[in-house]
Formats: C-alpha cells, structure tokens, sequence
C-alpha cells in the first residue's frame, strides 16, 4: 500500500498543488456543502465533470499498456450516445437502452481489436478508422440531428445522485476500482504489461495474445460506452457532431500525466484516473478563478506543458542522479575500496 | 603502433568496469580482444568510439593522444566500427547507406546517380557485386556486414573494430566476411575483432588480448596458444569441464528408451519438406545444418508456431496448432532471439519466470506472489543465474543469464519435450558449460529435449542423435558412433546421403 | 525488379485512378478542367499541411497542431490587417516566422525532454487554438484590395477551368516537399530517423538539428496553409480547420506511407488528399447522399489502403524470402 503511494506521489502533489492555486484565486474552491440531500461545491463538481474523461482514461490505460492506442473513443461516445438517445425515442425503455449503448461500445472495440490484433493494423492507424468514420455512422443514427429524449430513468445517469454524491463520480469511481481490482488481483495486469512489453514473446510463452488485445479494446469500447450513456444522459440528448469531441486526447494525455508510458509495459488506473482529476482541476480551477473563458485553452497548454516537463523521462533521470547524490555523497570513492 | 592504450580506467556506480587496462593494434593486423561478458570489452570498445568518457588513461592513436567525445568524432579521427546488429538503415538504399552524410551534391541537391556510382566503386573493392539502389533490407546479414564494413573503413579507415561480426551469419557468409577482413589487414589496417566463437578466433587473428573483471590478463601472439590455455585466460581457472567431458558415450548398444511422442509429415512446402520425427524419453536430438537451412522453421512446426502435420503420444492425437496447444501438451521452446522471442524485457526475473505457468493456468487464477517468488528463487539457485535479486529486470541481466532466465521458465512448466534454438549463441564460456550441464540433468529426468545449434562440437556432446537439416529438407539421421563431425559436414555438404529419412 | 517499397505508391496511384474512372462512368461531365480546377483550389490548404505533415511522419513523428496553427494563422492574419496598416505580404512573413518559431520549439521539447510527439504536439494544438482565441473569438471578415487580387488571380485552363493561384502554391509546395525529402541530406536524414534514431546518430545523423528542422518545417507548411486558407475562406475564424491535423494524416496515410516512419513519398500524398477530395466531389455530384457519407467513405477508404498496403507488404515478404530460400 505504502508502495503505491509513492508511485503515485508526483500526481498527488500536482494535484494538491493545482487545488492550492486554484484556491488562492478562488478561496471557497474545497467547500463541501450539502442541499436538497446531495453534495455540492467545485470539487464535487469537478468530480462529475471529470466523469467521461475519467472513463475514457480507464480503457485508454489498459490500450496503451499493451502498446497500443484508440484515437476513436471520443467517436465511440458519440455512437453510444446516439443509439441510447435511439433506442429511447424507439420506445425500447431504460434496460434496453444501456444494454443497446454498451453493446454499441463492445462491437466498436471489437473492431479495433481485430484490426490490431488479428490483421496486425498499427493502433493508431487502426483506431483512426473508427475515429474518422464513426462520427458519419453516429449521424446516420440520429439522421444528423440532435436527437433529444425526455426519460427521467435515463437522465438519472448524468443529472442524479447516489447517497448525496453525483452518479457520473459514482460511476467512474466504481469502474475505476473495479478495472484496477480486476488487473491486480488476477493475472491480467501481468499478461497486458507482458504482451505490451513483448507480444511475441509472450505469444510463445503460452499468452493468448490476440483474444487479450481484442479484449482490451473492448473494455475500452465499454467505458467509452459508459462515457457515453453519462454525457447523452446530461444534455438529454444525442449531439452525434459534438459529444466526446477530442476528448481521446484528453484521455490520452490523463494517461500520460498519470506518468504511464506511451510505449506500453507497466501501467496505473489509479495514476490515470488521477490524471483525469488533473485535467478536470484544471479546466475548472480556470473558470473559477476567473480568468475570461478565451484564455482557457492557453492557461490548460501552458500547465499541460509544465506538469508533461516536469514528468519527462530526461527530468526524471535528473532527477533521480540529483536525489542519489545526496543520500551518498561519496559514491565513487566507496566503489574505489570495494575494488581494491 | 598504430594504436595503443594505457592506464585505461572506467568506472560505473557499484563497478570498476576497467581498472588499469592496456591494448595495442599495429598496422595490418587482426587483433583479437576476448573475455568473459561482463570483462570490460564492450566498455573498452565503447570509449574507443567515443560512447564512454574514460576516466583515467590514455589513447594514441597514430602517436595522437585521442579522447573522442562521440562516435562520429571516432569515426573522424580514423576509428570505425561494425557491431553484431548491423547499423544501418534498413528502410535506406544501400547507396544511401554507403554515402550518407557525403552524398555528392548539386546546389544542395543530392546527385542519385552520381551517388550510385560512388557507391558501385566502394563495394567493387569488397568483391560485391548487388544492386545499390535497393532497399538495404533487403538483402541478407552477411551482405549488411560487409556494406556496413565498406562504410566503417571509407569514413575512417585506419582502425576497424568488429564486435561480434559473426553471431548471426551461417558458416560460409562468416568465410566470405574473413575474406573482407582478410583484404583490409592486407591493406594496412588495424582491426579490433571481438567474438565468442574461439574457432574463428583462431582462424583469423594475429594476435590476442584477453580481459578478466576489468583488468589486462594477457596479450599473445595466436601462435604461443592452444584451446585450453585460451580458456584457461578467460575463466581465470583451469578449465574443468570443457564440453568434451560431457560427451554423451555414443556406443550403438545404448539401451532403448521408451518411445514418447511421434511426429507424422510435420512441415509445408516451401518452408520444410514434410518430415517425421520419433522423440524418446530422456532423448537428445540434435538439430544440424546451415543457417536458413530450415532448423528452426522444423522447430517452429514442432511447437505450433506453423501448422501443418500431426503428432500422437501413447494416449492418442496431440493438437498441436498453436503453441498454447503445444505448451498445453507438455511442450517448450526456448527460442534463437531471445531479445525479442524470448525475454520480457521489462517484466522482473521473478515475472519472466513464472510467465508461462501464469498464461498456463488462465488470467483467472493468479499464482500468489510467494509462490511466484519462491520459483525464482529456486531457479535463480538452480541455474546459477547471475542477478542481484528476483525483482530485477531481466533487460538489465547479460544475455547468457538471459537465456537462463528463459530456460527457467520453461522448466518452471516442467514439459516433457523442451526445445533449445541455439541455447549458447552469444553466451560466454562460462554460462556456455553450465547450459550443456544442466541439458544432461534434464534428461537423466527423463524429459526429451531437441537441441539446434551451429556449433557442431556442442552438438555432437549433447545428442543422441543428430538429425541433418540442408535445402529445407530433413536428409539425414546419425546415431551411435555416426555422430561425429566429419559425418555431420558430409551430410550437410553432400547430396549422397549416409542415411536417408522421409 | 521493382523496388518494393515503391509498391504502396503504385497502389495509391492506382486506386486514384479507378476511383477516377468510377467518377467518369457515373457522371462523364467530372472529366472536365473545371472539376479538376476546384479539386485543386479546395484541397490546397489540406495538399500544403500534409506535405508538412509527411515530412514529420517519414520521421517516425505527428504533429497534431497544425490545424489549430492553420486557424491561428487565418486569425493573425485577419486581425492584423484589420488593426494596422501593415501590407498584405508582411503579415505573411511575420506569421511564417511566428508559426516556424513554434515548429522549431515543439521539436526542440520532442528532442530535449525526449517526450513523444504525441504528447508534445497535442499540448501545441491547445496552445495554437488558445492564442487564436485570445486574439478574437469572432469571425473577422478580410477586407483589403491586394487579397482580394490574390482571390481572384487564376489562369483559364482549356475548357473553362480555373487554376487558381492557391492551386499552384499547392502543386509547387508538393514539388519543394519532394525535393526537401528525396533530394537533400536534410531528407536523407529525415528517413534515417524514421529508420532508428539510435543507428541514426550513429551514422552521423545531427538527431537534434534535423528534429528542430522537421516541425520547424511543418510549422511553416501550417502557416502557408493558413494564409491559403485565409485566401481561400476570406476571412479568420479560430474556430475553422477543427481536426484537419487528421484529415492530414489521413491523407499521408492513403499516400502510401507508413506511420511508423521511414518510408513514404511526398507525390503520394499529393495523391491521397486529391483521392479524398474526389471521394467529396462525388458525393456533391451525387446529391441524394447525406454530407455524413463522406466521414464514412473516407474511413472505409482509409481501411481499404491500410488492408491493401499490408497485403502488399507481405506478398513482397513472402516473395522474397521464397526468391532467396
């Protein structure tokens, strides 16, 4: 446990840090009060804003611990998100809605999957594909319109609370927690980093490979599912142009900022998820700091910039000799005994 | 003296990794700098290039003190250097390899032609006769060598140091390249030539340097030495087990051992004739023939990696199309390229180990992290592997610990058949004995094993028997007192077989 | 023998061409100069961005910020010529120098934090897009008379088609792409980090000079795509070119190279964003298919080269490893 709070420990602190700024600016930034029965202030707020990032970010970890990447679950949102709107307005109730969204998200990651993993397509070049195309599949479905539903069930998912906190937190976290128990508490987080590090070696030591690649798109395809369902479910309605728009590169980079490695191999959720909140703290803190909207997008490059440098392999190795050389101040001396 | 070296000291946190070292290369002669991995050759080699800042020493190079700060500097002041994976650019034509960064230009606009005859004349020396405008890729290992060659000696062409030149070319790519070398000793050139195979040591060297944990053991001229003394150099001691001892008594009468597992017209034309292949209980067959002859493409047929045949045991069918099944059936293999077939780099030794148990059992059940270390430890015992504890990487351990780290895991499994590609390619001579000790413990078990190797020396001490492998075609089966050397190189050589199998 | 790493420009080029004569059977009249004409004046802003861009792919990098850059560039350029009497042409030269300036610091960042590209560029498509948003969040219309010339200035090819001069900057940016990749050390360099960039340097490859240079000059291909695409539009929209950096890559992608870097060629990219406008054009002769359509041919189109190309791939593999067996 004390392990994986180290790890975790640059997050966390730029996550700390990023509140105590925001806070200067905005001082009531971590009040927490309770109205009507469910809890509100910014961080609450940021905890549900940050929801579909938060998703997306789960599956994306998985993908790119094996190497890989899927450009296309900002698209995948928009085609959950317009069969769920769908099926609402077809009458086919809540169950049939999630289970048709979902199922949307699954065959959508089965198509990346068996383009990476059985014809061997680049990921990005595979997931692109999808990307590119699946906004014009998700405007078939709603004939290119916005296509907008009233079903209280439905709405629950994006407006509603569970025990007083917001369900899109409640899902994330629950997912979150149930992707990183189910990683380490069987062997799977073992087989992705080992297929991610080396798939033919781990191909030749007995690894299925392949079905494990399909099924981590796949279960990036379901939380870009559940993405979906959360946004569709807030606007009370499908945008089929707009929903989850670049939101795979905000997900990527929450990857990344959670210090996972492009280049597959180990991997967090947790340090993710963490890199969702960042991100979420962010674009919030900025807004509530006061700043006019139009600097937003500057203010958010120029952090991304400072916390991606800050965390770059080249600093971290600085870091690392600069942290050694203080706890042994005469390395090189003590080698020059052992040696004689 | 063209090159000489003195006092070189190089020190890494935790290690002196040369204490006090010296080295001389005269004009027209082929050097030989040989040691255990871990001696402090590469490291040598590396603040040769310019790679590693010494940090005592020096180097005079042409009675120039030298201390190259990057490789292209020592290339610059006239050392060049061609490593085991060739460095070039395969996506580059070989014209473009040859001359890049002096490409001849028109108002800064690269002359294709002109470069092209450039690079005709650069490889007419060398005997080559390709087509330059081709992709580099294209062509095999052996002619990448002598391309990377002709590069190293036009851009410096006063020391030319070959580091393991050889460990991926077949025997007659490895004459051809001797020829090459043989030319620019002729020349006048010094060449540096590092290599594990002690045969082409002594077939190419004038001369020998030998390291030992960082420090100068001995220079000799390769005449004033024998096998055993050189041996005896690198390992510090005298050699008590040199592969000779473990040979297998090949005597016609050995008793019959209960049949295993028979292999019915395994392969697919194109890539190996069908072939049929009978594994005993606690047998060795040894695997011969050229590189590309079709060795470990039989290989591959045998573990499911290619499908094509059928293979049953005592019980009945074994399926064997992928190599899950094959793994599921009691197979191993342990491949020729462990770098990239073999390890998981990035995993620990502790996770390497246990990999294929784990992908054995199913994701759903999770051996316990005690029970996964407890396994690394036995094994780290074992086979002697040579690491600092469990959780280390195993991209950070040498390659011959390497192996054994991928031959753990496979006996973590404890299969009953075990396939070994080149099990001591690119080891040194130490891990090298212990691999062939610890082939005739797992047979004395009884599990069967199929060993390739190029190293007919090897073969012979190991095998059973040998089976010969030329044009993709099984030609030949040797037993008993057949299984000599000078038996193998006729089958491999000659079309009139001693004894033909299916 | 051909070379085989020239087969997936062979099959671009060839696909270009059924896809031309599907367009002839089907509506004969899009054999004309006019069709081919607007081809080129449509597509030159995306033709110019994706020679950028396929210098930084035969480099094994992205570069996702160019579309952002394109939009800044249109914004610059609009609000300078609105708020200063500056000339048309000095606009341009300042926004060549400010959007190379950025090229050349995101390749230094790449190089010095040996950060992905990925990452680095994605961080430079927020930045570009927020500064266009900081100088307007309007459509600021361009209204001045040497622009408007430079709209109008077009040569009447035979049969009444226009070719515009945004359409030749188009065809001599490709032509300056080609020679920059095939012909310098600049490009041979370019392809050998593409290759490895640790065989690279050790062939003498100056790792760091050549990464500046490559988003140096995709940064400057973005702003000339600005300026055409403020020519082309009339006006700066920070919201305009939203994901042109994919439509970009895209097109590279359908020219033939692969995105791993190392081998490609400029002319097929030419080929694969006049492909991808002959696809929209089609759908605009059509008329019944919904604008969606297009999203979706193009993927399916992406698919089917990438399908094809990886074919190709190992028929050639598979060729030659029988020629030498």
């Amino acid at each position: 446990m004390r392990r994986s709070l180290t790890a975790l420990a640059p997050q966390l602190i730029t996550l700390a840090a990023l509140v105590a700024l925001v806070s200067v600016f905005f001082p009531g930034f971590v009040e927490i009060r309770l109205i009507d029965g469910r809890m509100v202030g910014p961080i609450i707020d940021i905890l549900k804003r940050g929801a579909p990032v938060a998703l997306l970010a789960i599956g994306m970890t998985l993908v790119i611990a094996t190497r890989g990447i899927d450009l296309s679950v900002g698209t995948v949102m928009a085609i959950c998100g317009a069969v769920a709107a769908w099926s609402i307005d077809k009458g086919l109730g809540l169950g049939g809605a999630v289970a048709l969204a979902i199922a949307a998200g699954l065959v959508a990651g089965l198509w990346n999957g068996t383009l990476v993993a059985i014809i061997g397509i680049q990921p990005i070049v595979a997931t692109l594909i999808l990307m590119t195309a699946g906004r014009g599949i998700a405007q078939l479905i709603t004939e290119g319109r916005i296509l907008t539903f009233t079903h209280d069930g439905f709405s629950w998912f994006g407006s509603g609370t569970f025990l007083t906190v917001p369900v899109p937190a409640v899902i994330w976290v629950v997912t979150g927690i149930t992707v990183a128990l189910l990683m380490r508490r069987t062997a799977l987080g073992l087989l992705v980093e080992s297929i991610g590090i080396n798939r033919r070696a781990s191909a030749l030591a007995g690894i299925n490979a392949t079905v494990l690649l399909i099924a981590v798109y796949m279960a990036s395809g379901l939380c870009a599912a559940l993405a979906g369902i959360i946004t569709a479910a807030d606007i009370r309605g499908a945008d089929a142009n707009n929903a989850g728009l670049w939101l795979e590169l905000d997900a990527i980079l929450a990857v990344v900022i959670g210090g996972n490695s492009l280049l597959g191999g180990r991997f967090s959720v947790a340090a993710s998820l963490l890199g969702a909140m960042i991100i979420q703290t962010i674009d919030t803190g900025i807004l509530l700091a006061g700043f006019p909207s139009e600097y937003n997008l500057v203010i958010k490059a120029a952090l991304v910039l400072v916390i991606l440098v800050l965390q770059s392999p080249r600093m971290a190795a600085e870091w690392t000799t600069w942290r050694a050389a203080r706890r042994e101040p005469k390395p090189a001396g003590r080698v020059q005994e052992d040696a004689q | 003296m063209l090159l000489s070296i003195r006092s070189l000291t190089k020190r890494f946190p935790g290690t002196l990794a040369l204490d006090d070292v010296r080295f001389d290369l005269k004009a027209g002669e082929v050097h030989a700098l040989l040691g255990e991995n871990g001696a402090g050759k590469s490291t040598l080699i590396k603040c040769l290039t310019g790679a590693y800042r010494p940090d005592g020493g020096d180097i005079t190079l042409d009675g120039e003190k030298i201390s190259p700060r990057s490789t292209s500097e020592a290339q610059e002041l006239g050392i060049g250097t061609v490593y085991q994976e060739v460095n070039l650019l395969p996506n580059l034509t070989v014209a473009q390899n040859l001359c890049f960064g002096r490409e001849p230009r028109r108002m800064g606009m690269i002359q294709t032609r002109a470069m092209t005859r450039q690079a005709d004349a650069m490889l007419e020396a060398y005997g080559l006769d390709i087509d330059v405008t081709r992709d580099l890729g294209l062509y095999s290992v052996a002619i990448q060598q002598i391309v990377a060659i002709a590069r190293a000696v036009a851009l410096s062409g006063k020391v030319l140091i070959l580091d393991e030149p050889t460990a991926s070319l077949d025997a007659r790519e490895v004459e051809m390249l001797f020829e090459v070398v043989r030319g620019l000793r002729e020349k006048g050139l010094g060449i540096v030539f590092v290599s594990h195979f002690l045969d082409q040591v002594f077939e190419l060297s004038d001369r020998v340097t030998v390291l030992r944990n960082g420090r100068h053991v001995v220079t000799e001229d390769i005449a004033e030495l024998d096998r055993v003394k050189l041996i005896e150099h690198m390992l510090g001691h005298a050699l008590e087990t040199e592969v000779d001892d473990h040979a297998t008594p090949h005597d016609d009468s050995a008793p019959k051992r209960p049949e295993m597992l028979k292999f019915r017209q395994m392969g697919r034309a194109g890539v190996v004739h069908p072939f049929d292949l009978d594994v005993r209980q606690g047998e060795v067959v040894g695997l011969a023939g050229l590189l590309g002859s079709g060795r470990t493409e039989s290989a591959e047929f045998l573990f499911g990696l290619r499908s094509g045949g059928t293979a049953t045991d005592t019980d009945g069918d074994v399926p064997l199309d992928t190599p899950r099944k094959a793994i599921a059936a009691g197979f191993g293999f342990a491949p020729e390229d462990r770098k990239t077939d073999g390890i998981v780099a990035d995993l620990s030794v502790r996770e390497n180990i246990a990999l294929a148990l784990q992908a054995a059992r199913g994701w759903a059940r999770p051996i316990p992290r005690a029970e996964q270390a407890r396994l690394a430890d036995m094994y780290i015992e074992r086979l002697d592997i040579r690491t600092s504890d469990a959780e280390k990487r195993v991209g950070e351990l040498s390659g011959g610990n390497q192996q054994k780290v991928v031959l753990a895991r496979w006996l973590a499994m404890n299969p009953r058949f075990l396939i070994l590609d080149e099990p001591t390619r690119g080891i040194d001579v130490g891990a090298h004995a212990e691999i062939l000790r610890l082939i005739h413990e797992l047979t004395a078990e009884g599990m069967a094993l199929l060993v390739i190797s190029s190293e007919l020396d090897e073969l012979i001490a190991v095998s059973d028997r040998v089976i010969v492998v030329r044009d993709r075609r099984h030609v030949a089966e040797l037993t008993g007192s057949d299984i000599r050397t000078d038996t193998i190189v006729h089958a491999i050589a000659h079309r009139d077989d001693i004894g033909e199998v299916a | 023998m051909t070379n085989p790493r020239l087969l997936p420009l062979f099959a671009t080029i060839a696909i270009f061409l059924v896809a031309c004569v599907i367009c002839y059977i089907q509506f004969p009249f899009m054999a004309s100069t006019r069709v081919l004409g607007n081809l080129l004046t449509d597509n030159a802003y995306l033709g110019i961005v994706a020679v950028g861009m396929t210098i930084v792919i035969l480099s094994g990098g992205i570069d996702l910020s160019v579309g952002s850059v394109i939009a800044f560039s249109g914004v610059f350029i609009a609000v300078l010529l609105r708020d200063t009497n500056l000339h048309p042409m000095i606009v341009f030269a300042l926004l060549l120098i400010v959007t190379t300036a950025f090229g050349a610091a995101m390749g230094g960042l790449i190089h010095v934090l040996a950060m992905p590209a990925f990452i680095v560029t994605l961080a430079g498509m927020f930045l570009a897009r927020g500064a266009a948003y900081m100088l307007t969040i309007d459509s600021v219309p361009i209204d001045d008379p040497f622009f408007e010339m430079l709209q109008k200035a077009y040569y009447l090819m035979p049969g009444k088609g226009r070719l515009t001069l945004i359409g030749v900057v188009m065809l001599i940016t490709v032509l300056v792409g080609m020679i920059v990749a095939h012909r310098t050390r600049f490009g041979a360099s370019v392809f050998a980090i593409g290759g490895g960039e640790q065989t690279a340097k050790l062939m003498g490859v100056k790792v760091a000079q050549t990464t500046v240079g490559i988003y140096a000059f995709s940064g400057f291909m973005a702003g000339l795509s600005g300026i055409v695409f403020s020519i082309y539009t009339g006006s700066g929209y920070p919201l305009a070119t939203v994901g042109t950096e994919l439509t970009a890559i895209a097109a590279v992608v359908i020219g033939g190279a692969i995105l791993s870097g190392g081998a490609g060629y400029v002319f097929g990219t030419l080929i694969g964003v006049l492909t991808m406008g002959l696809i929209q054009t089609y759908i605009v002769f059509d008329g019944s298919l919904s604008s969606w359509w297009t999203k979706i041919v193009i993927g399916a189109l992406l698919l089917l080269f990438i399908v094809l190309q990886k074919g190709l791939l190992r028929l050639s593999v598979a060729r030659l490893s029988g020629g030498t067996a």
